[in-house]
């Protein structure tokens, strides 16, 4: 029998800031960070986040991942940002590229990967898996497939607390392009325009909703166009970056918290992956690849804090080996947690136990 | 003094409000106009800010109730027509209902759908929508038959960890009275024994209780005893009170508004004749709505649904055979 190998205490734990050794930031005190922290500790999170959707997508070609990995490469800036300008108390409802922003925001690489292997201990267990995944008591919303369906939601948690006479705590929430022609984006941007609620809800237009270009997708200018219609303040900004992106992101958050209503931020990037890793991706054309809105929001934000000595190439590698070290000790982690066991479930969909057909016991 | 089914309903969400300081009914109409069919009356402005007009966004809707019920309140919408709720489909049955089970968080929201039909209402204001929810795991879906149960059902409704489906009948909205609202009711989940008989069972819920008891008191004066078993809580349903009384009658009828295809009907005869086989003395028969949509000319509507009369029909039958 061999004895068990000692885990790294952070490993253990569910939704905790601070998993990265000596990664200066947290979000709660982003505030009073300097641009370069801010900025240095945005980029440690997409560096995570970028070795970790690696690590997901070599399990997933390994087959150790049931049903499809959902990667934000491309993406990372944006997604930081908006994580980075969020505080304890406040909502949050990624979408399938957040990668990053679900990292700052404070969930572990283990709940991550505990719920793509399907661990029973992850925050899902074993009974939603890759991207759907949250803690919806500490903010942290699990989405749905459906999207736009997320925005309403959070706007619930905002009237709550405008209910309650509380105020101070903002709510966001993550969109694609594609997403914003479903009825549930316009009913719940409406929604939170109405109620003047503190929503920041943040567009990451990659240019192609699964294999479908923009342009089959809206007829408008751009999508900011659409913010004065609904009484909505809106901003574009260069998702790919990472500077932009945190001086936008973080002005919209401010304004909301202030009670300036909400607030819409689109943001120019390109999917740098495929739909899923199941997608190649061969229906994006070369030169939208090679243009400005093409490019790696990581390399980018990388050759920007090396041009401003913010850090050296061998600051950065060793951010890289200890990011990755993390990673290692997670997948390692979880491939050893039990797996769900269907003789164990209790198969009742209700709170209210009482209220249970028991169909189970025919 | 007298009460209605309208009133209970009402009287529940002021009881609801007045004592949870969670509570609060977001809909369209509800504040200072009272709602479409003046469910929320004065309530506006006895439990200010919390009884709230919503756009006509019904998905919207739904989704902030999710919400702010992981926020921690207690919310009640009030969907104008059942009809409507199609239109927040995806949040009650993808979100609200699987909420709990996907995070261990409890979704407590009541959804009111005004439901049934009335002369005239046509197909977009007099739907039944219990089976098409009652098909989704995570939701509990209530129809309450009597003014006792508009009023204690609800108040349950509200207090369950639950989403729940209250679908209150519209037809009984001005039709049913009580003389006070009840002190102590059946928990949900419990059917109840409408009319105690022993030569057949009907089992129905909502409006159609009405129509089966009608029923009753005319083969009555034919010397034949009908049992009416008001289901009252569709899921989840009650399958040992039909058991037991098909285990006292030998026969079944199950009467339900809603359409043919699958549903309620199907459900209670589908169960009793997997539970309850060797207790039939004849083949169980079921009574629907027509399967068309719900039609505006009243007398296509009154032949479109169950009545006293085609019940009355089908229990001659199931009697006969």
């Amino acid at each position: 029998m061999t004895t068990k190998k000692q885990l790294h205490p952070a490993a253990e734990q569910g939704i905790t800031r601070g998993m990265v050794p000596t990664v200066i930031t947290d979000p709660v005190t982003s505030d009073s960070q300097t641009d370069q922290e801010r900025f240095l500790s945005s980029f440690r999170w997409m560096l995570l986040a970028r070795l970790l959707d690696e690590k997901l997508a070599s399990l997933y070609r390994a087959g150790k991942i049931h049903g499809g990995v959902f990667l934000g490469r491309g993406q990372e800036a944006l997604s930081v940002a908006l994580a980075q300008a969020l505080r304890s108390g406040d909502v949050y409802a990624p979408l399938i590229r957040d990668t990053a922003g679900r990292l700052a925001f404070g969930e572990t690489p283990l709940d991550a990967i505990r719920t793509c292997l399907g661990s029973s201990l992850g925050p899902m267990r074993g009974r939603d898996g890759n991207v759907h995944r949250g803690r919806p008591r500490e903010g942290y919303l699990p989405m749905i497939s459906h999207l736009g369906a997320m925005i309403s939601v959070v706007n619930g948690h905002l009237m709550a607390r405008q209910l309650r006479g509380e105020s101070g705590t903002v709510g966001a929430a993550c969109l694609g392009e594609g997403g914003t022609s479903t009825g549930a984006f316009h009913e719940a941007l409406n929604q939170a325009a109405v109620e003047h609620l503190p929503l920041v809800l943040v567009i990451a237009d990659n240019q192609f909703a699964y294999s479908t270009p923009k342009s089959r997708q809206f007829a408008c200018d751009g999508l900011v166009d659409r913010a004065v219609g609904y009484g909505v303040h809106g901003e574009t900004v260069d998702g790919t970056d990472l500077a932009a992106c945190l001086d936008a992101i973080t002005a919209a958050v401010d304004r909301a918290r202030r009670g300036e209503g909400p607030q819409m931020i689109v943001a120019q990037l390109l999917r740098l992956c495929g739909h899923g890793e199941h997608d190649d991706a061969g229906y994006i054309p070369e030169e939208l690849k090679k243009s400005k809105v093409g490019r790696d929001c990581l390399k980018v934000a990388e050759e920007d804090l090396l041009h401003k000595k913010w850090a050296g190439p061998a600051e950065v590698a060793q951010w890289r080996r200890d990011a990755l070290q993390v990673l290692d000790l997670a997948v390692a982690t979880a491939q050893r947690e039990p797996v769900p066991d269907p003789y164990k479930e209790s198969w009742c969909a209700l709170a209210s136990k009482h209220l249970s057909e028991g169909y189970a016991d025919v | 003094m007298s009460i209605t089914y309208l009133d209970a309903i009402r009287e529940a969400q002021a009881r609801a409000l007045a004592e949870d300081p969670r509570v609060f009914i977001y809909g369209q109409d509800v504040g200072d106009f009272g709602g479409a069919f003046k469910a929320t009356k004065n309530l506006a402005s006895q439990f200010p800010g919390r009884v709230k007009d919503a756009p006509i966004s019904e998905d919207a809707m739904v989704g902030a109730a999710i919400g702010a019920a992981i926020d921690g309140m207690r919310p009640i919408i009030e969907i104008q027509f059942a009809d409507f709720s199609t239109a927040g489909f995806n949040q009650i049955v993808n979100h609200a209902a699987s909420l709990h089970w996907r995070t261990q968080v409890p979704c407590p929201i009541t959804i009111r759908l005004p439901s049934g039909g009335t002369s005239g209402s046509g197909p977009f204001h007099s739907q039944s929508m219990e089976a098409l929810y009652a098909h989704y795991p995570g939701l509990v879906v209530l129809n309450p038959a009597t003014v006792e149960d508009a009023y204690s059902m609800l108040l349950e409704a509200v207090s369950i960890d639950d989403p729940v489906i209250f679908c209150e009948h519209k037809y009984l909205y001005y039709h049913l009275k009580a003389e006070a609202l009840p002190t102590e009711a059946l928990p949900v989940g419990k059917a109840r024994l409408a009319r105690p008989g022993r030569d057949l069972t009907i089992v129905a819920y909502s409006a159609m209780v009405h129509e089966a008891l009608a029923v009753a008191e005319e083969l009555a004066g034919e010397g034949i005893e009908v049992e009416v078993v008001d289901l009252r809580s569709i899921k989840p349903l009650d399958t040992d009170t039909v058991i037991a009384s098909v285990a006292r009658t030998g026969r079944l009828i199950c009467v339900g508004e809603s359409w043919p295809w699958g549903g309620v009907t199907a459900e209670v005869v589908s169960r009793v004749a997997t539970e309850g086989f060797n207790l039939l003395d004849a083949p169980p028969m079921r009574l629907n709505a027509k399967d068309t949509p719900v039609p505006f000319h009243p007398n296509l509507w009154a032949a479109h649904r169950p009545t006293a009369r085609s019940i009355a029909n089908a229990a001659r039958r199931v009697l006969r055979s």
